[in-house]
């Protein structure tokens, strides 16, 4: 048979195999370093998606308090955020979740440093369903039985709800990626740690899901409170089955009465310096908080933010 | 007469340049292979890791805090259904184009019809996932009443038009190989054009068409931005057409990110791109076998 004439092929073709293999043994393995910017000109900031907007507005407006700083902002989700400082690749890291003690543990053996944490705000998450819903008020326990794996709620007419000028009404749940810090808050505090079940559609941005439930009127999707639009409808939360409900506001956020506010964090690794400590100073000083309360966030108390040191000698009232 | 040496060396020096040029493209496909496995391999031999839940499971929790599971079943009919509908649409829709264009129009509506194609094949695909986002999941929630525009007739039908510019091209390349004494022999047997072109030049031209088919599976498999946006991203198997599905391609385009280096989610991300790897050496594989079946007969 002609297949048996091309055995002779066999040497080159093993020494194009070995070539190939010899270019993957001795090439670079895993991800290399990142830059190491503490009191350098730039700044780099990654990670959580809710905070994006909120940190652009930061960068902005610090470049004309620090002209010669300049600080990139780029989004992808806490996870990626964190996994970014883990790796050394960010000088600072954006996130709406708590960081994890085997975070810490993988940042303190990758680059020697154990990474500070600084609140710069809180935020309100907020259920959101479709303007039309009649559905004003959920409690945690129904908002877990939707989302979580093995949950017995899959229609809305299950909790006494009609949804107008629909056929069919199963629940379209909308979740985010599991890299997104408001997944792994939702996770952990209203579905109590379990897992999400598995069908729901998961979104790339905060933003995504707001739009995802404005043009779906039988959906339901927590994001943001900055995020909510006149096409949607944020509804009330109680912590138990027949409890008091609140609504996601500024008040409530501060003073814990809803059950679902969260603080908003930075993340450098170790004590921050130089360029980094002034612009992180600046952003929990009064004019920092400014911006969180504009882009529809809760600042931090007034007790908690001190002013800035300005560039320029100038006296400041504490 | 012989030439002088530095011809002789020159020559040789060139023949040397243009067969590692050739050999290379297999030493960098070898290499990619290699690479992806070595970063994937560890997670083999890692406990709480079972290669069977790993293909036929369809849960997947890469991130969970009480229960790990890394099941790609879902993604991988994600990918599979997505692929299909892409290919039952964009299939006819290509070879009928090539045919046109190769045997019917004439030699103006070809330059056009040429160029217009090209410019559809140099659509971002990111553009196109924006398109399925905005325009097309508009579309099919007004005229099919899905509760959500997003999924697999969605990425389908996006992937069907990304793939037809390429259909197309190597189609009509087929097409045009085909020698003309097929066709002054068939019209002097006294055929039409339509059967000219379904008896004589596609039976003979098949080779290519096919090789142009498999091209477009392969696009429609490998592409990432555009199904992304475009499906719905949501990990189960579809209740229909109508319904979300997530691809192995998004799954890991969206999580890699967050996966620490060198962590046993890293690594089975890096197994999903062996995987998608199989999958379309397989394809090609099983169509070459055919091929080779055909060409026996």
């Amino acid at each position: 048979m002609k297949r048996l004439q091309s055995l002779p092929r066999l040497r080159p073709t093993l020494g194009v195999v070995a070539v190939a293999a010899a270019l993957v043994a001795c090439g670079p393995s895993g991800g290399g370093g990142g830059e190491e910017e503490a009191g350098a000109t730039i700044i780099q900031n990654k990670g959580s998606d809710t905070m994006v907007n909120v940190a652009q507005v930061w960068a902005e407006k610090y470049r004309a308090v620090a002209p010669d700083v300049e600080v990139e902002v780029s989004g992808g989700g806490s996870g990626v955020g964190l996994a970014a400082l883990i790796r050394g690749a960010v000088d600072v890291a954006n996130a709406s979740r708590d960081m994890k003690p085997q975070e810490m543990e993988a940042a303190e053996k990758n680059t020697g440093k154990t990474p500070k944490e600084f609140t710069v705000g809180y935020d309100a998450l907020a259920v959101y369903v479709h303007k039309d819903n009649p559905l004003n008020e959920i409690d945690l326990p129904t908002l877990a039985e939707i989302y979580v794996e093995g949950g017995t709620v899959t229609r809305w007419s299950q909790i006494g709800v009609t949804i107008p000028g629909v056929s069919d009404d199963t629940i379209v749940r909308v979740s985010r990626q599991s890299s997104s810090g408001t997944y792994e808050f939702f996770r952990d505090h209203v579905l109590q740690k379990r897992d999400f079940a598995l069908g729901s559609r998961d979104l790339n941005g905060s933003k995504e899901v707001v739009e995802l439930v404005s043009s779906t009127p039988t959906a339901i999707g927590y994001s943001g409170m900055g995020y909510a639009t006149e096409h949607v409808k944020m509804l009330r939360l109680a912590s138990e089955a027949g409890g008091e409900s609140f609504e996601p506001s500024v008040e409530n956020t501060n003073n814990r009465t809803y059950p679902l506010a969260r603080s908003l964090h930075l993340y450098t690794l170790g004590e921050p310096e130089g360029a980094l400590k002034a612009y992180i100073e600046w952003i929990l000083s009064p004019a920092g908080q400014k911006v969180v309360e504009d882009s529809g966030y809760v600042p931090l108390a007034t007790s908690e933010s001190e002013p800035a040191p300005e560039p320029e000698t100038e006296p400041t009232e504490d | 007469m012989s030439r002088p040496w530095w011809a002789v060396l020159g020559e040789k020096l060139l023949e040397g340049v243009i067969r590692l040029s050739g050999v290379s493209a297999i030493i960098f496909v070898l290499s990619i292979f290699f690479f992806i496995f070595r970063e994937a391999a560890p997670v083999l031999a890692s406990e709480g890791f079972k290669l069977s839940q790993f293909l036929f499971s369809t849960e997947w929790y890469p991130t969970s805090a009480v229960n790990v599971r890394y099941g790609t079943l879902a993604l991988t009919v994600g990918t599979a259904s997505v692929t299909v509908l892409a290919m039952i649409l964009a299939v006819p829709m290509g070879l009928g184009a090539a045919v046109y264009i190769s045997e019917f129009c004439g030699p103006r509506v070809r330059e056009t019809l040429k160029v217009v194609i090209e410019l559809l094949s140099a659509i971002p695909s990111v553009v196109w996932g924006f398109i399925g986002l905005t325009v097309m999941s508009e579309l099919i929630t007004r005229y099919t009443g899905a509760p959500v525009g997003v999924n697999v007739l969605n990425g389908g039908i996006i992937l069907a038009l990304m793939s037809v510019p390429i259909i197309v091209s190597i189609g009509e390349d087929a097409l045009k190989a085909v020698p003309d004494s097929y066709r002054e022999a068939g019209l002097a047997l006294g055929a039409t054009r339509w059967q000219l072109v379904y008896r004589v030049l596609i039976p003979a031209a098949r080779n290519g068409l096919l090789a142009a088919v498999l091209l477009g599976v392969g696009r429609a498999v490998g592409e990432t931005m555009a199904v992304l946006m475009a499906t719905g991203h949501a990990v189960h198997i579809p209740s229909g057409i109508l319904d979300s599905v997530r691809t192995l391609t998004a799954n890991i385009a969206a999580e890699l990110g967050e996966a620490p280096a060198g962590s046993d989610h890293y690594r089975v991300l890096f197994l999903t791109g062996v995987l998608l790897f199989s999958i379309t050496f397989v394809v090609n594989l099983s169509a070459d076998l055919v091929i080779r079946g055909i060409r026996k007969k």
